[in-house]
């Protein structure tokens, strides 16, 4: 049996790791959920360095990423992903509260591959939410590990 | 500055030499007229002299009737070849003796004439009596003729011809002096003139000196100079000022709109995050709790969740309306017509169970950002098909009339209208003049219409009464 790949949540409220986390629960979801509160955990995880450097496992099937988050923001992790080859092909969603257009066109400018935008109504978001992690975590196929080690180098 | 046609110079001294040349013509001809008369009379006083003289000496041949003596006497006149003829008269009046003595008849009349003078073609003709003691014995007749005249007016007519000819030399070389004098310092003046306004250097100054009108003149112009220079000087330096004053002022604004759209950003970001939060508990709270607690308590967690919902939505207007005045603006040509289909038929779908007659005018193409105008009919039209909610058909007349050099478009229906004591409120955020439970809405759409409309150059205006429904306007520029 394949072993299923982790979601990678960066997202620094409590509260909406919470809710997040209800809603992905609420559907079953069998991948593993790696939640960390800023851009530099993230990229420790994705490195294997720091906190997660005996983490074993490659790359998550999906980035949920939050755009506010300190040390390291969003967008920022996203730049670092899409220049560093070993990351370029991962799947990253940004889930966010901002609606701003500037937002938006920075984060296709660097290779998102969705954005999404929180709804404030907990109904549209759970299901917002529950869409997303059925989608990228079990629909999608994400691209191999070894591709993205070796042929984009 | 283009060049003169004709030179000032070439101008003063064809004055000099015309005022000159005429002076020296009038002054010769006068002269000549002069002489010649003044001559004229004097040949006449010699000749009459003369007569005399020959009378005097004639007078005793007279007497004695003497033809020889009197021959004689007249014989004396050869020495002077001026003299053409001469005859004396007895006391009858009958020639008796002529010169030259043998005088072909005609030369003299055959009888003494009238006493006096007299010119006759080129010749001069005396006659005189002879009187011994005061009584007439005879007459004595000269003619003489005018070569000396004419001689004396050719030689008058040369040496005013040199004179006239030296003295329009020396009046050339004059005015030529002079006209330098003249012309040297409007020479200098046109030259600076040219300078400054080829060169818009108003530094250069003529420093032509006179006492004449022209060293007024150029005094007064660099007068005129200096105070053009000032001015230039207080224009660039106001400039400069501007200038700099308007990079601060954009700099700040620059900085107010970065602050602006951190606000919003942070307003979006910040202000939506909590609100999301208290809605995702209190359904988690419900679904945990909702059983263990009374129906009134079941109603105020749906209270709290509705108010969070409903300030998700007026964050998101606000946020939209701050949106729509800093997004770019492009223009170009909107078909309104077609705009206003497009809308009508995607409201027409959200309102099916609504009965709405649509009555589309003759609607122009304009210049404006599409997406906004969109926006401005969407608003406009829903607000219609809202408030005429109460009636069982909704009228909505769309229509668009120029009007001083504007296109004004108005959107009228037979809703409930509104107090026209408001009227100003309708455009304002979050403005409504009507209760939620009348009709929903945050308030605002027409502060969007507004922004949009005013942001095109044009304005926006609504006509009503309660009851008898709303006509509302905006304008756009032609």
């Amino acid at each position: 049996m394949t072993t299923l790949k982790r979601i990678l949540l960066a997202e620094d409220n409590e509260n909406d790791v919470e809710l997040t986390m209800t809603a992905l629960g609420e559907h079953h979801l069998a991948n593993e959920v790696v939640v960390v509160r800023d851009g530099a955990e993230a990229w420790d995880f994705l490195c294997h360095e720091g906190a997660f450097a005996d983490r074993n496992g490659g790359n998550p099937a999906v980035v949920l990423l939050d755009l506010k988050m300190p040390k390291v923001d969003g967008l920022e992790l996203l730049r670092r992903m899409r220049q560093d080859p070993r990351f370029r092909t991962v799947p990253v969603v940004v889930l966010t509260s901002s609606r701003e257009e500037s937002d938006i066109v920075q984060s296709y400018r660097l290779g998102v591959n969705a954005f999404v935008v929180k709804p404030v109504a907990f109904e549209e978001f759970m299901q917002a939410v529950r869409n997303l992690g059925l989608f990228w975590a079990v629909l999608n196929e994400p691209p191999p590990d070894k591709l993205q080690s070796s042929s984009l180098a | 500055m283009k060049a003169p046609r004709t030179t000032i110079r070439r101008k003063l001294v064809k004055a000099m030499m015309l005022t000159s040349t005429t002076v020296l013509l009038l002054m010769g001809a006068l002269f000549v007229g002069h002489d010649v008369v003044s001559f004229r009379r004097l040949l006449v006083q010699a000749l009459v002299t003369r007569a005399n003289i020959l009378a005097a000496n004639s007078t005793a041949a007279l007497a004695f009737q003497n033809r020889d003596d009197a021959s004689q006497v007249l014989d004396a006149l050869k020495t002077d070849p001026r003299m053409i003829a001469a005859a004396l008269y007895d006391e009858k009046g009958t020639l008796f003796a002529t010169y030259p003595p043998a005088a072909e008849p005609g030369t003299v009349p055959p009888e003494s004439g009238p006493t006096g003078y007299r010119f006759e073609k080129s010749d001069l003709v005396v006659s005189q009596p002879v009187a011994e003691d005061g009584r007439r014995v005879g007459a004595i007749y000269l003619k003489s003729d005018l070569h000396e005249l004419d001689d004396r007016v050719r030689v008058d007519a040369m040496v005013v011809l040199f004179a006239v000819l030296g003295s329009i030399g020396v009046a050339f070389a004059l005015s030529t002096w002079l006209q330098r004098r003249i012309a040297q310092p409007v020479l200098a003046l046109a030259k600076v003139v040219r300078s400054v306004s080829d060169h818009k250097d108003y530094s250069i100054r003529s420093k032509a000196v006179g006492d004449d009108e022209v060293g007024v003149l150029a005094e007064a112009f660099d007068e005129m100079l200096s105070e053009i220079q000032m001015r230039d000087k207080e224009i660039r330096l106001l400039n400069t000022d501007l200038e700099r004053r308007v990079i601060a002022r954009t700099a700040e604004f620059e900085a107010a709109n970065k602050e602006l759209e951190a606000f919003s950003y942070s307003v979006s970001h910040d202000l939506r995050a909590p609100l999301r939060h208290i809605d995702g508990f209190v359904e988690l709270l419900t679904k945990h709790a909702g059983s263990s607690l009374d129906e009134k308590g079941q109603r105020h967690l749906a209270t709290i969740s509705s108010a969070a919902r409903k300030m998700g939505t007026l964050i998101d207007d606000l946020l939209a309306f701050s949106r729509m005045g800093r997004t770019e603006m492009r223009k170009i040509a909107v078909n309104l017509a077609a705009l206003a289909e497009e809308v009508v038929q995607d409201l027409q779908v959200d309102a099916k169970d609504r009965r709405v007659e649509w009555k589309l005018g003759q609607l122009p193409t304009v210049q404006g950002d599409p997406a906004m105008l969109r926006l401005v009919l969407e608003n406009l039209f829903s607000n219609a098909i809202k408030y005429s909610g109460p009636r069982e058909a909704a009228r909505i007349e769309i229509d668009a009339q120029p009007q001083n050099g504007e296109i004004v478009v108005s959107v009228r229906d037979n809703g409930v209208g509104f107090d026209p004591t408001y009227a100003h409120k309708l455009f304002g955020v979050f403005q409504r003049l009507h209760g939620p439970a009348e009709f929903e809405g945050t308030g605002i759409g027409l502060a969007n219409v507004r922004r949009i409309v005013s942001r095109h150059g044009g304005r926006t205006w609504a006509e009503g009464a309660i009851g008898q429904g709303a006509t509302f306007y905006f304008s756009l520029p032609r």
